[in-house]
């Protein structure tokens, strides 16, 4: 996020756009709903009608994977009727003729025809948002679990720079983070093409850096495999040995039979982890984690804050903390780690090593975490990025993107989009929330879908139906809800039997290998 | 705007328009009890605890939904404003159920605090029966209205903080009782489960299941963590006995939340407690999973990783570290990566 959620109460105007933010981040949400019951503007954008719309000033119901054009449109509202933000544009931007180049192609009327939401509910979204100043933009996973998704993202910040609404309080991109400590593992380099604090591997600089730090010579200057990547690279040998530290990704990834074939392709799998779960039957060793209140050390939320996480009971039987079972194999390798403990890991090498977050150590997040950057001991960390609309890189620069669709969409055969998401109750595949009670508020998944198409396919709410894709197929529970738009389903991925991921169609966005979760074909057949 | 001044316990003290007297009272330091009172929601008077004396007013006025005027002259804790709230807090007492022995909150509850530091110990009414049944069905939150004192702490923490709205106020007189719905059960109503409402419950009325007769405040350590769920990264007090945690509440002035929970963050806790956690590594033989020291499983890994890297190459491994595990696990796994196995074929479920 460039913004923070202590920055939502303040809010005038909110534009919501791929977020389930009452079912997946609700205590975010809540920040939110205060502000909208205090008289900021919201404007949802969201093919359903999920528990926000009750919320919203205007709720644009979008068809799936339709996003580029639908902002498009938009922007091209604000640049013919003169209403975006020149000054910012100007002195703070780049580019901005292309982008006048292609959104120019997407005329209300066009956004109206790809997104399905009317060329009148467009132009009035387009003056909402130039009338108020700044709006928060957030995003979830609607926006980035897309063949498109970067281009997706890209739009986004297109759009709030047109607006003018970077780089102040109450403004920004802001993308929820899924997990605790998502962007915690991006900080940390668990990425193949960046060191700790996003610092290039490619860059011969960083890497001496790093060698001096870790005593080591010759870091890999190539970046590596993304997730995606590796797992082909199972099936087809390139990858041989592969070590999945706290993933089940044998129901996390598209297309479970492909992702299953994959995992049992591996000549050596090790896994780590608290649990048991569909990924580690394919082991040849698992390793018995310590988990969270079992070990110190920190997370870091989505508005870049690092917090502390503390242990409170020693870890079942055997158990160990996580960066021992690393540095136990780098000893086996000749290599003998100092840091013996997280916060020895923090504050003698990640805050040493990671320049954003140089002056957060452990001394200081005792209370409320810091938000980096931090670049040092007395600096008080940074609520909202790029202020004064100073960007990282200079100048924002405007990235024109093209609408494209999803890479199946449906036909006769396939006749509904399945579009995927998390439920309030459960937290991906249930390894933690399915072990402290919460089946009894959700025991079981359901294929959400709309009277108008239960009625033609004769199928009542509660009924057992086959939804079928060129994947696979499940029997699964029938929920009519006004929720969901016709032609549409949607389900979640927290049951093993009725994972939509049997489902889900292994393509991804071609930079980012992030893959179409929220779009693919399926049909549904009464059983 | 500019400030005015009022006499507060006879001092000239200066206030912001606008500001009730309760707030002017906290910000010069000055205590006032309250019950009802839930910070950031609007006041609705409606215990009379925080009753102050106004010189001039013709009755006791409730601080915490009064605005402050110029020139007001105000006592916060005269012979006849003590004597109010002891008469309140022994109606209260009076009304349903406050037998603390087994009470969750014993030593933690509003009531309790109040009726001790105004020396109620003698009740002069007849107790009131409360006529409504406990809901004990679901196994998350107790809803105890015997011991409910009606203050609406729940309903505003449910309407306004959460903006959940799922309870409200229900019936008239002596049956009045907070609701969920039509006064439906809160597992067939649309309460989500949050449980702010327990959080804000200054007695015994509102009770986490889970760690019932597990600790009281007195038996624990509380402990400030961060939540193991979504990136909002709320802060929570693990409630903690014996090295076990017994409940979790938000912490209240912590960012990002500011006391606020959700459903997972609140009461999805136990999962470490598991019976099914893995407790010792194990190496799959002829298929099946045997039981290995830590030596014999690192030194298989170990050799095995290293006869692949030898023989294919370093890029012919590859780690997926975990979005739900420390920064510093993540930090140590792609060291690992890097500098011993010599290869950048390390990721996470960002991009998933």
């Amino acid at each position: 996020m460039t913004n923070s959620f202590g920055e939502f109460g303040k809010a005038r105007m909110f534009f919501v756009i791929g977020s389930n933010m009452t079912e997946a981040h609700p205590v975010a949400a809540t920040f939110l709903k205060n502000a909208v019951m205090n008289g900021a503007k919201l404007i949802l954008v969201d093919p359903r009608k999920q528990p926000l719309a009750n919320f919203a000033d205007i709720h644009a119901q979008i068809k799936v994977g339709s996003d580029i054009a639908f902002l498009n449109g938009i922007m091209h509202v604000l640049i013919t009727e003169d209403l975006y933000d020149k000054e910012f544009v100007a002195s703070c931007t780049a580019g901005f003729e292309d982008l006048k180049k292609t959104v120019m192609a997407y005329p209300p009327e066009r956004a109206a025809e790809i997104s399905g939401v009317s060329a009148d509910m467009i132009r009035d979204i387009a003056r909402m948002l130039a009338s108020v100043k700044p709006a928060m933009l957030c995003y979830t996973l609607g926006i980035t679990e897309h063949t498109c998704g970067k281009n997706n993202v890209m739009s986004t910040a297109n759009l709030q720079m047109l607006l003018g609404n970077m780089g102040v309080e109450s403004g920004g991109v802001n993308p929820l983070r899924g997990q605790n400590n998502v962007q915690g593992a991006c900080d940390m380099g668990a990425l193949p093409n960046v060191f700790p604090g996003y610092q290039q591997v490619a860059n011969p600089d960083a890497r001496a850096k790093f060698e001096k730090a870790w005593g080591v010579k010759d870091l890999p200057a190539k970046p590596g495999l993304m997730i995606p990547q590796m797992m082909e690279g199972l099936a087809d040998g390139k990858v041989k040995a592969f070590w999945v530290f706290g993933e089940n990704l044998a129901n996390t990834e598209p297309d479970i039979a492909k992702v299953e074939h994959e995992l049992a392709s591996a000549e050596f799998l090790v896994c780590q982890d608290i649990f048991p779960t569909e990924t580690t039957r394919f082991a040849d060793v698992i390793f018995p984690s310590a988990g969270w209140s079992e070990d110190d050390g920190t997370f870091t939320n989505s508005e870049r804050r690092v917090s502390r996480v503390r242990k409170v009971s020693q870890p079942p039987a055997l158990a160990m903390p996580n960066w021992w079972i690393f540095k136990e194999i780098a000893r086996r390798f000749g290599h003998d780690w100092a840091s013996s403990s997280g916060e020895e890991l923090w504050d003698n090498e990640i805050s040493a090593l990671a320049p954003a977050l140089a002056g957060v150590k452990y001394g200081r997040i005792e209370q409320d975490g810091l938000q980096w950057p931090v670049p040092d001991d007395e600096h008080p960390g940074t609520a909202f990025l790029h202020k004064e609309g100073k960007f990282t890189c200079g100048l924002g620069v405007f990235t024109a993107v093209e609408w494209t669709p999803p890479a199946e969409v449906p036909d006769e055969e396939y006749p509904l989009v399945l579009s995927t998401g998390r439920r309030l109750y459960h937290y991906h595949t249930r390894t933690q929330t399915g072990r402290s009670g919460l089946d009894y508020l959700l025991p079981e998944e359901t294929a959400d879908m709309s009277s108008a198409d239960a009625e033609a396919l004769g199928i009542l709410s509660g009924e057992m139906v086959k939804v079928r894709s060129r994947r696979g197929e499940i029997t699964v529970k029938a929920k009519v809800t006004p929720q969901v738009p016709q032609g549409m389903v949607w389900m979640a991925f927290h049951f093993r039997d009725a994972c939509a991921n049997w489902l889900t169609n292994p393509v991804f966005d071609p930079a980012t290998q992030t893959a179409e979760y929220k779009a693919c074909a399926v049909r549904i057949e009464k059983i | 705007m500019a400030m005015k001044t009022l006499t507060l316990n006879g001092s000239t003290v200066e206030f912001e328009p606008g500001q009730t007297i309760l707030e002017v009272a906290r910000a010069h330091g000055v205590h006032i009890p309250t019950l009802c009172y839930l910070d950031g929601c609007t006041a609705t008077g409606a215990c009379r605890i925080c009753v102050v004396e106004v010189k001039g007013a013709r009755s006791l006025v409730a601080s915490c939904s009064t605005p402050a005027e110029g020139g007001m002259d105000i006592c916060t804790d005269s012979e006849r404003v003590r004597q109010s709230r002891r008469l309140t807090i022994e109606l209260l007492l009076a009304s349903g159920n406050h037998n603390c022995i087994t009470c969750e909150m014993s030593g933690d509850c509003t009531l309790q605090d109040l009726a001790y530091s105004y020396g109620v110990d003698t009740i002069r009414f007849p107790n009131t029966p409360q006529p409504h049944a406990k809901e004990d069905m679901n196994p998350f939150i107790i809803r105890d209205f015997s011991r409910c004192i009606l203050c609406s702490r729940c309903v505003q923490s449910c309407q306004e903080v959460q903006v959940n709205r799922a309870i409200s106020n229900g019936y008239r007189g002596p049956t009045a009782k907070i609701i969920a719905g039509c006064d439906q059960r809160y597992d067939q109503s649309d309460c989500v489960f949050c449980g702010q409402c327990v959080q804000a419950c200054p007695v015994g009325a509102l009770i986490e299941k889970k760690g019932r007769f597990q600790g009281r405040a007195k038996d624990v350590d509380k402990v400030r963590t961060t939540c193991p769920y979504c990136g909002v990264g709320c802060q929570l007090w693990l409630h903690v006995k014996d090295g076990r945690i017994v409940k979790v509440t938000g912490v209240e002035d912590g960012a990002p939340n500011k006391g606020r929970l959700c459903v997972k963050g609140r009461f999805g806790y136990d999962f470490i407690y598991s019976d099914e956690r893995n407790k010792t590594p194990l190496i799959k033989e002829n298929g099946e999973f045997r039981e290995a020291s830590w030596e014999e499983a690192l030194d298989l890994v170990a050799n095995k990783f290293r006869e692949i890297i030898e023989k294919h190459g370093s890029d012919a491994v590859a780690g997926v570290s975990c979005a739900r595990s420390l920064n510093e696990d993540s930090y140590q796994m792609q060291k690992l990566f890097r500098a011993v196995f010599k290869t950048n074929n390390i990721d996470h479920c960002a991009r998933t």
